[in-house]
């Protein structure tokens, strides 16, 4: 077991460096805009250099100047010790901005994460049990609504009908105009008021595969020979399905539930653009439609770490779980 | 999904065991050839359909997907409107019409031939505040000739003569086209030996300026009138000049009959709907109005509009009772003004047709779901952003599937480091997240200004580049465990190719999970597709997509009020994706023998 997750750890690092090397090659492509930009604003200040001396020095600043794989080994020279330069949006080191920022998603992904366990679990369950019936196509029509509903479709909807119409919640942002006025409590529950939204969002839109995933795995479940077994010795059917069938559902929920955890902290770009939750998410947004190198390659690589470490955690909790699994 | 496939290359008959229980009265036991009830045997496929029709959601799904390529690509054809077609319809709009001022100022009127320009004129009022009869503005000299308060008469010297003194004997040399008789010789002398500058003769006013040894005689001619007056011409084609103006200014101020005439013709002085009006006098004993004579300057907005006497009366007379609007009747009817000051400027204004761009017409008949904020039709728009979604769907599927099936195949066929190469590709293509690298993208094609018919073009191909792992993946998985199978060791045996071996053999086994895939799939690059159009960086105006139709409705203001606009577009996006998701479980379903009842 040991061996198998420092092999497969450094399979991760061999994947993360030539993801990396793509995004990289792909961020490097783009017109450098903002680099450009900040030259000619820089250029223009009094007794400033001229547009082209600062193109260079910025260049040279950021390792722009240099060939791609150098500029390449560069950014990764640095990155292994921990230093992402700093975002040229934010102005900040890009470490300094995502500290600040992942804790708001990982709020929102982990209480819309809790809903949607309570939520999904039971109701797939449920429709397993009752297959072909009118509950399992409710649950069934809900799951696929849920899947099919566009994200910002459903936020828009949400917004008409909760903000504007009922105007029980703000349109944007975490924070109230008051918020600075309020105590420590107020405050808290002026934050919750402006993630009720997004929760909602995040979970409906979500739920449906979780959904869909349980009622697979329950049918298959309830399709086997032991639960044969067990309701042929006679056992009542609530202890059937909770005991025996409950529990044998529960393997490939748990490798797939842990599996999304590291999920959680990789923000819901989507939504929180939609509500403007200063989130992962909603920062990587505004740096990539401003073309800001350093978080992006940050932002994208983080992204691929969360990945490779869902997969890794749902193979290792695969075999953890589900004793008949031997990894070699 | 796990390994729930159909091994067609099995005994025909095996799928049949897994049918229901209608299908099984039919079943024979007898393997006999000749058995007329192998008859009812049903194929797989024909299996697969039976059960597909059975699953009512999956029959709704499959309706709301032909409903919606009708509504595209028929619709498209028969909506009597373009995708970029703008409505414009006339309408009342208040436009300005006229403006009125006090006059306050003196204005003035140039004699033909004369140099008279607003440096002049601005010379006039310093001389005339500081009491001067007399100024001069690039070596010219001007007189100012009171004819009545705030009437003034501006006097030019020209240059008529030269006068040389040589010894003592002073000789006049005229100026082409000016005679200088013997008395006026003689006044000039007596001007020059008194040391007089200007002097009076028969009516003119001359001057004497010595110039070099010499004198130059300047004569003082009408340049212009300064008056406060405003005399308009009561009709377009009247003539007002100078001497005209003179003389009515001149009959206006004096105590006569006010009768005067000008070039040979008559005029009169009278009282017209308490304005003052210089009619002109015809042989025939007619009157007709000839000028209006206001302190009111009154000036229409534009060259087109032509102010009769009658409107100018009644503005005049709405002013000055301080009115806020006043009606006009003229030959197309009678119409309302409304008058609004501000600092001394009475603007007129009055409704007058336009066209207007329909901006957000409610539902109606001509517009079955209203138009959008660029005055298009919005039903239309739906139809053809609904060719984009779909073509964008189909295309990237088609991509992703064949880019899938042909990387797939050859990793599960090979196996050994084949294998490992292409599923490392396809992991190192599952780490980089897709919707922040398409954004990238979209950044790039803003940044490069690509046409929008192109952009549609790159989407795909990104959109079907990004999302090909996962078909590879599970062909592969598929693959894997088929060619350890007894048909492959045949296919080996009677010597075909290896391309033949994976396209012809093994894929075609992969199909249906590859259907289910794609049919999902198809779902989910719509969703892509319109998320990315919603924030701008997809398909983009003029072309119309589902997404971009929403964000084309952002404040709260457009969303409470123009629901007609983004509600649709997003239930057609929802309705959409739901039949491809209905179709593709209802597929998974009909193809997986284990889900059934």
């Amino acid at each position: 077991m040991g061996k198998y997750i420092v092999k497969r750890l450094l399979l991760c690092l061999l994947l993360l460096f030539f993801t990396s090397l793509i995004i990289y090659t792909i961020m490097r492509c783009l017109p450098s805009s903002y680099v450009e930009n900040m030259a000619r604003e820089l250029a223009t200040r009094p007794g400033a250099k001229s547009y082209s001396e600062w193109l260079a020095q910025l260049n040279a600043k950021y390792g722009l100047d240099v060939g791609i794989l150098k500029g390449y080994l560069f950014w990764l020279k640095n990155a292994i010790r921990g230093d992402f330069g700093d975002s040229w949006q934010f102005t900040v080191p890009v470490t300094k901005k995502f500290s600040e920022v992942i804790w708001d998603s990982f709020a929102l992904g982990a209480i819309s994460f809790i809903l949607e366990i309570l939520i999904a679990i039971p109701l797939g369950i449920l429709a397993a049990r009752k297959q072909y019936s009118r509950i399992d196509y409710a649950v069934t029509v809900f799951a696929l609504l849920g899947i099919s509903l566009p994200t910002f479709f459903f936020a828009t909807v949400l917004k008409l009908i909760f903000s504007v119409k009922l105007g029980w919640f703000d349109l944007y942002g975490k924070v109230g105009r008051y918020h600075e006025q309020l105590d420590a409590f107020g405050k808290f529950l002026d934050i919750a008021s402006h993630y009720v939204l997004p929760v909602v969002t995040l979970t409906i839109v979500n739920i449906g595969s979780l959904m869909r995933y349980t009622r697979t795995n329950m049918l298959e479940v309830l399709n086997s020979d032991y639960i044969r077994t067990a309701r042929a010795k006679g056992l009542p059917e609530s202890k059937v399905i909770n005991k025996h069938a409950f529990r044998n559902t529960l393997i490939p929920l748990v490798t797939i539930l842990g599996g999304s955890l590291p999920g959680l902290f990789a923000g819901a770009m989507v939504t929180e653009t939609l509500f403007q939750i200063p989130g992962i998410g909603y920062t990587s947004y505004l740096a990539i439609r401003s073309g800001d190198i350093p978080f992006t390659m940050f932002y994208m690589t983080f992204m691929a770490l969360l990945t490779l470490l869902g997969a890794l955690i749902s193979d290792i909790l695969y075999a953890v779980v589900d004793p008949r699994v031997r990894i070699s | 999904m796990g390994n729930n496939y159909i091994e067609r290359n099995d005994n025909p008959i095996k799928p049949v065991d897994n049918a229901d229980k209608f299908l099984g009265e039919h079943l024979s036991t007898s393997l006999r050839l000749d058995d007329e009830q192998r008859v009812k045997v049903l194929s797989p496929g024909m299996l697969v359909f039976k059960r597909f029709v059975r699953n009512k959601l999956a029959i709704a799904g499959f309706f709301i997907i032909v409903f919606m390529f009708l509504f595209s690509f028929v619709g498209g054809l028969l909506s009597p409107y373009n995708e970029t077609q703008v409505f414009t319809h006339v309408g009342m709009m208040q436009k300005e019409y006229a403006s009125v001022t006090h006059n306050n100022q003196f204005r003035y009127t140039v004699a033909e031939g004369k140099q008279y320009n607003d440096s002049v004129h601005a010379q006039f009022i310093l001389a005339k505040n500081r009491g001067d009869s007399f100024f001069t503005f690039n070596d010219t000299e001007y007189f100012i000739v009171q004819e009545a308060e705030d009437f003034y008469r501006i006097m030019q010297v020209m240059p008529v003569a030269e006068i040389t003194n040589f010894k003592g004997i002073f000789a006049v040399h005229p100026k082409d086209g000016f005679a200088v008789s013997e008395d006026l010789k003689a006044a000039i002398l007596a001007a020059i030996d008194s040391g007089e500058s200007k002097f009076e003769f028969e009516g003119d006013l001359y001057t004497v300026k010595s110039q070099n040894r010499g004198y130059v005689l300047g004569k003082a001619e009408n340049a212009a009138l300064e008056s406060m007056l405003i005399i308009d011409p009561a009709e377009k084609d009247f003539d007002i000049g100078f001497d005209f103006k003179y003389a009515a200014e001149k009959a206006i101020r004096s105590t006569d009959s006010g009768t005067f005439s000008v070039h040979g013709e008559n005029f009169k002085i009278d009282e017209y709907n308490e304005m003052s009006v210089v009619y002109l006098l015809k042989p025939s004993g007619e009157k007709v109005p000839y000028a209006i004579v206001s302190e009111l300057a009154v000036q229409p907005s534009s060259p087109e509009i032509f102010l009769t006497i009658d409107f100018k009366a009644a503005i005049q007379k709405a002013v000055l009772n301080g009115e806020t609007s006043f009606v006009f009747e003229d030959e197309s009817g009678s119409k309302e003004y409304t008058i609004t000051k501000l600092n001394n400027v009475y603007t007129i204004k009055t409704e007058s047709p336009t066209h207007l761009i329909s901006m957000y017409e409610p539902p109606s008949e001509k517009h079955w779901l209203g138009t959008d904020g660029h005055g298009m039709d919005v039903l239309t728009r739906l139809m053809y952003g609904g060719r984009v979604s779909l073509l964008i769907g189909f295309i990237v599927v088609f991509l992703e599937t064949l880019i899938g099936i042909i990387l797939g195949g050859i990793a599960g066929y090979f196996g050994k480091w084949v294998d490992m190469l292409i599923m490392r590709i396809v992991d190192v293509f599952n780490c980089i997240p897709f919707l922040p690298l398409v954004m990238i993208v979209g950044a790039v094609m803003d940044a490069q200004d690509v046409e929008p018919q192109v952009r549609i073009y790159y989407l795909m191909l990104i959109l079907g580049i990004m999302s090909w792992p996962g078909i590879a993946r599970m062909v592969r998985g598929q693959i894997l465990s088929l060619r350890e199978q007894e048909f492959m060791i045949a296919t080996e045996a009677v010597g075909l190719r290896t391309s033949k071996r994976i396209f012809k053999h093994l894929v075609p086994n992969v199909i249906p999970q590859i259907i289910v895939l794609a049919t999902l799939g198809l779902g989910n690059i719509i969703l892509y597709e319109s998320t990315l159009s919603y924030f701008g960086l997809g398909v983009k105006f003029p072309y119309a997509s589902w997404g971009n139709i929403i964000s084309a409705v952002s404040t709260a203001y457009e969303m409470t009020n123009y629901w007609f606009v983004w509600v649709p577009a997003g239930l057609l996006i929802l309705l959409t994706v739901l039949g491809f998701n209905f179709v593709g479980d209802g597929l998974r379903d009909a193809f997986d023998p284990k889900m059934k009842r």
